[in-house]
């Protein structure tokens, strides 16, 4: 307050009497911040900074592999769906191929044995013709005898059956 | 203010009086309110920057992330400003860089001291940095760091009349640097104390100086932080022609 008075204008600035106490323990601060800066705040700081950027770096990294690790299942995925649909086409394939040669040979078959049955049906339908024809010849001849026995007349067996036979073959 | 009994009695600049914290006379090495501030500065800038920073994480949390931003702004400036070789005197520049912005922001506290609003305080500093860049220069480029001054791009006949300038712009550098800071401090807490000095005699009209001085206190935030970011740019700026003295 003394100092005040003296200097009229009242500027602290300007008071000289003060500097050597500011300057010293302006020294005294500088140097006391900075070796807590230097020493402790700054090393500290850094080595968190450089330990975000190592992280940081080492994250994209990993997902950078994550990423190719996906493109490799995605196209063995792709791969797998492809070579299954190719199976199963094969597959496919195969049993239409199967499927038609066996019916084939059951076509093949089935067209065997109806034609030895027709084979079959029309050897008996002979027989039975053949058969029917004989007896209409008899039934013929016999019937033809007994018509000329009953007229008196007299025919000798062999005459009587020639003529029957000569007109069935004109008739049937 | 003991005597703010009538009238404009107001006394802007008694808030800079440097006083022996426990009385007496005020000798070189007397604990004043310079030393409880500046020790508050280094308390203020340890918080931040080593305690704020402590939990180390991966994910910062809003201190540490303040400190993050602090390093890594001062950090860019000296890279950008004063080239990549001078980042070995990064920690220096920190410091000033701290030792500035806390003492200008603590000053604005009310009742506070500005350690940064006194002339002897910034003269020292602007004269370390300039002693310092201009023993560098001479380091390491001995006389052709000279050069800073002979501008070979100009003119032949040019070049001694702009080598006088350039010495004198250079020897006005650490005064400019001192002056610019403790000006800009000094002013803004003594036009503060003004306008409070006026709330107090204008009775019933009181608010109209009320809201200047909070206007004046957002701005003197803000000053409080350009000027540090001033300080520091410009002795970014004044190591890069001592790193790299060719024009």
């Amino acid at each position: 307050m003394a100092e005040d008075a003296a200097n009229g204008v009242g500027m602290p600035q300007l008071d000289l009497s003060t500097f050597s106490n500011q300057i010293f323990w302006l020294i005294v601060t500088l140097f006391v911040l900075y070796y807590v800066m230097s020493r402790i705040a700054l090393p500290r700081v850094a080595a968190v900074l450089a330990d975000r950027r190592g992280t940081i770096t080492s994250d994209i990294s990993a997902a950078e592999e994550y990423k190719l690790k996906a493109q490799e299942a995605e196209d063995a995925y792709h791969k797998a769906r492809a070579d299954a649909r190719a199976e199963a086409n094969r597959i496919v394939e195969a049993a239409k191929a199967e499927m038609q040669a066996q019916l084939d040979t059951e076509i093949a078959k089935a067209d065997a044995e109806i034609a030895a049955r027709t084979a079959e049906s029309e050897r008996r339908i002979r027989d039975i013709r053949d058969r029917s024809i004989e007896m209409v010849s008899e039934v013929s001849k016999d019937t033809a005898k007994e018509i000329l026995t009953s007229f008196g007349a007299k025919a000798d067996a062999r005459s009587v059956n020639a003529a029957v036979e000569a007109r069935l073959k004109g008739g049937l | 203010m003991a005597n703010e009994s009538g009238g404009f009695n107001i006394r802007p600049m008694d808030q800079f009086e440097v006083k022996a914290l426990f009385g007496g006379d005020v000798s070189w090495y007397t604990p004043t309110n310079v030393t409880l501030w500046m020790a508050l500065t280094i308390v203020a800038a340890s918080v931040l920057m080593v305690y704020g920073a402590r939990g180390r994480a991966l994910v910062p949390t809003r201190a540490q992330s303040a400190a993050e931003l602090a390093y890594g702004f001062v950090y860019k400036m000296v890279e950008d400003v004063a080239g990549r070789d001078a980042v070995r005197f990064f920690p220096h520049i920190f410091t000033l860089f701290m030792f500035v912005l806390f003492a200008n922001l603590l000053g604005l506290i009310p009742f506070a001291f500005t350690t940064t609003s006194h002339i002897a305080v910034t003269a020292v500093l602007a004269f370390t940095v300039f002693l310092t860049v201009t023993a560098l220069g001479f380091i390491l480029h001995g006389a052709k760091f000279l050069g800073l001054f002979w501008v070979s791009s100009a003119p032949l006949a040019l070049r001694p009349i702009l080598a006088v300038i350039e010495l004198i712009s250079y020897f006005a550098r650490p005064i400019s640097h001192s002056i610019r800071l403790a000006g800009a401090m000094m002013a803004g807490h003594a036009v503060a104390k003004v306008f409070a000095g006026f709330a107090g005699a204008l009775g019933a009209a009181f608010f109209v100086p009320v809201l200047a001085v909070t206007a004046l206190y957002a701005l003197e935030l803000l000053v409080a932080v350009i000027q540090a970011y001033v300080f520091t740019i410009l002795t970014c700026v004044y190591l890069r022609d001592a790193l790299h003295p060719s024009h």
